[in-house]
């Protein structure tokens, strides 16, 4: 290999992308745009949770456990039910998330010393958001009849024995912004090294111009490491971008080496841009390509990798495959780097796999690649 | 008409053409269904626990147990003190660390409160939080326990009375995560199918530069438009068929509304994905921009912020105000209306009625720069 033949065709590699800014523009501020979306727009905390009241029984009772619910912040009341009105309609026409039916006799009963049921229809079309807020419903209860049971016991009665001490390390106040940046790191570079480096091949394979560089004098090997390298470097540049980002936007600092951090992540985008290789030779024309690339590498980049769903929860199958997604891997050793401040040695297992994964892709592709070409 | 028709042919041919496409379009849409069905799950079972246990006592391994048998936790190993924990934590090997100190038997039986402490993997912030619930409403029930037992006689009488809470989930009364999702994959593969191809198919025809061979041709640009973008909406029309059999018969996702309706208010989403796309095809000029504009500018935005995936309600303001011109958002929520509440077109006239007009807003926008382009 001649690293000057190399250098020629990253040049015109670079040369060709940088003609095109609208695509290396997206290819580099994409990462900060998807941060700042992740960053603002998601959240798993679910607060605000639209509800409607139905007080039959308006005592002080009553009136004090929907002064409960909207104190607690998860919930704002949007409506009063009347008598007569129709329940479904308001989960239906999503007026409501949350309905609370306090039946007539509901503080009679409680002074009896009975059981007085309250009503919570919940629209569980959003199973997650109904989940935690049967959650934080069925805590908003417990607490109201311990406190019943301390107002009569007047303090003769500790209900609350253990003195539960939960800590979290490495995200302690459980942000979003925290855990989401090393994955994203993972899907972003996915993303561009494997569709860019992908695309770029085709193209040439569209235009006929990759007939033309294979009669010139150029090795396949020179043509193949020529044309990636440019995208290795824009990758990594998109990194640096949203670590960057990452730390002045949201405050999340690398806490382990960055030699380290660059290290798996080189190894990393030699996976994928082999990858990107194999979904070239694979393709005939761009759409195809993107297509391919989308199903095989973005998707499972972000749901088979942990990024956002556990592996655990996966059935057996899907967790099997899971195995075979680089991200997976990667996803361990930058979470670990970037937030708990590990080295690379503690994470030889998931380095293996990476280093593995890059080196078998990269004959298939090779081999693929040259095959063609004879 | 019978123009129109030619090129619709033409089109279908086209894609017939790269014979590798057809498959890719039914395909790729099986596939994000599959991965979107399978995964999206955020339902936690068997989380690696290690335990800490100084304390050793029956009080203790009762305790233990609790978690253990509890089938949300698996005990993958054993420390001795909690200086220990730190590693298991960096490399992973273990989510939770439950770490009962001595003296907590001792505590228990002697009445007074005793410690417990738990430490947390926060880096995956998600899992920490369904791992630490799980652990709270275990540690809440032991304490209700022991406080039970602690409970007088002469307290008892105190009949304080109970409130009881009695749930009623509609529409999803498991609360199947899945079948959240699983309709939201639906309005995906649509905006892939009929706004990212059609986009990269037209700039495809500039590329090689028979658009403007076909420009040259007395086809009306209206005809050359319709009969580009129609077989886009029987491919989306057969993708919406294909993906509410899978979703029914694989993931039992049931379908309480008329599936006429269904496709029916699909056409008018697919009028905005289309025009989208369309409007996409003359901002840019290659297919690879065509792909990252629609992919990244339109998909990625639109899909985060529709309430699609994640709630509208839990976002800042500014962007719940944004949300207001996704189509997505509008197509989402009569997506789990048909299937999930069974509502029809009575419910979801709104929906409809903007989908209609975004629609026709942005096809005509689209139609108009096309032709300006074309002349």
């Amino acid at each position: 290999m001649s690293p000057r033949k190399v250098w020629a065709i990253a040049k015109k590699e670079l040369k060709q992308a940088s003609r095109d800014p609208l695509t290396l523009g997206m290819l580099l501020g994409l990462p900060t745009v998807m941060l700042l979306m992740y960053g603002y727009a998601i959240n798993f905390d679910v607060r605000h949770v639209p509800l409607a009241v139905r007080d039959l029984d308006k005592s002080r009772e009553s009136r004090e456990l929907v002064a409960e619910f909207v104190n607690s912040t998860y919930f704002d009341v949007v409506s009063d039910v009347a008598a007569g009105d129709d329940l479904d309609r308001f989960t239906e026409r999503r007026i409501a998330k949350v309905v609370l039916l306090l039946p007539e006799g509901f503080s009679r009963t409680l002074e009896r010393g009975g059981s007085a049921g309250v009503q919570l229809i919940l629209d569980g079309a959003d199973a997650n958001t109904a989940t935690t807020v049967l959650g934080y419903a069925s805590a908003l209860v417990g607490a109201a009849n311990v406190r019943r049971i301390q107002a009569r016991a007047a303090g003769r009665l500790d209900l609350a024995p253990i003195d539960y001490q939960p800590r979290v390390f490495y995200n302690p106040e459980l942000k979003t912004t925290q855990f989401l940046v090393p994955g994203l790191v993972g899907f972003i570079l996915m993303l561009t090294a494997v569709l860019s480096t992908a695309l770029s091949v085709v193209r040439e394979k569209e235009r006929g111009t990759l007939e033309q560089l294979r009669v010139t004098s150029l090795r396949p090997s020179e043509l193949i490491v020529g044309k990636t390298l440019p995208y290795l470097a824009i990758s990594l540049m998109a990194t640096v971008l949203i670590l960057v980002a990452a730390r002045v936007l949201f405050g999340v600092a690398v806490r382990g080496s960055y030699l380290d951090l660059f290290v798996a992540t080189v190894i990393y985008l030699i996976g994928a841009l082999s990858f990107g290789l194999l979904v070239s030779s694979l393709s005939e024309s761009q759409a195809m390509a993107f297509q391919v690339g989308m199903v095989t590498s973005m998707l499972p980049a972000i749901f088979l990798s942990g990024f956002i769903f556990p592996i655990r929860a996966m059935p057996q199958l899907v967790q099997a495959l899971t195995y075979a997604v680089p991200a997976r891997y990667f996803l361990v050793v930058s979470r670990g780097i970037i937030l708990k401040g590990g080295a690379l040695s503690e994470y030889t297992r998931d380095m293996g796999f990476l280093v593995l994964y890059a080196s078998v892709v990269l004959t298939i592709a090779y081999a693929r690649l040259t095959r063609r070409e004879v | 008409m019978h123009a129109l028709l030619q090129v619709i042919v033409k089109e279908f041919l086209q894609l017939r053409q790269d014979k590798k496409m057809i498959p890719v379009m039914i395909v790729g849409p099986i596939m994000q269904l599959l991965a979107l069905g399978y995964a999206a799950n955020m339902d936690v079972h068997d989380i690696p626990l290690l335990v800490v246990d100084q304390d050793r006592s029956p009080a203790s391994r009762a305790l233990v147990d609790r978690f253990t048998g509890s089938g949300y936790f698996d005990r993958v190993g054993e420390e001795d003190t909690a200086a220990q924990v730190d590693p298991w934590l960096v490399r992973g090997r273990a989510q939770l660390a439950l770490v009962v100190p001595a003296g907590f038997g001792g505590d228990v039986e002697a009445g007074r409160k005793p410690q417990l402490q738990m430490v947390a993997d926060g880096s995956d912030a998600n899992s920490a939080v369904v791992g630490l619930g799980y652990a709270s409403r275990i540690v809440a029930g032991a304490g209700a326990e022991i406080a039970q037992a602690r409970l007088t006689p002469a307290l008892r009488s105190l009949r304080p009375g109970r409130i009881e809470l009695l749930p009623r989930v509609l529409y999803n009364p498991d609360l199947k995560s899945r079948w959240f999702y699983v309709p939201a994959v639906l309005a995906m593969v649509l905006m892939l199918v009929t706004m990212m191809l059609p986009s990269m198919a037209v700039v495809r025809e500039k590329e090689i530069g028979t658009l403007e061979q076909i420009s040259v041709t007395p086809l009306q640009p209206w005809q050359l438009i319709g009969g580009k973008l129609m077989p886009y909406v029987i491919i989306g029309l057969l993708d919406t068929l294909l993906i509410t059999g899978v979703a029914r018969l694989v993931f039992g996702v049931p379908l309480h509304g008329s599936l006429l309706l269904l496709l029916a208010l699909s056409v008018l989403y697919l009028l905005n994905t289309l025009g989208l796309g369309l409007l996409v095809s003359t901002l840019v000029n290659t297919q690879q921009q065509a792909m990252m504009f629609s992919a990244f500018v339109l998909m990625v935005p639109m899909i985060y912020l529709s309430g699609l995936i994640f709630p509208i309600e839990n976002m800042p303001r500014l962007f719940q105000t944004v949300s207001y011109v996704i189509p997505v958002r509008y197509y989402g929520i009569i997506l789990r209306g048909v299937f999930l509440k069974g509502s029809g077109l009575a419910m979801l006239w709104p929906e409809a009625l903007t989908l209609l007009l975004t629609g026709i807003g942005w096809l005509t926008l689209a139609s108009l720069r096309f032709r300006k382009r074309l002349d």
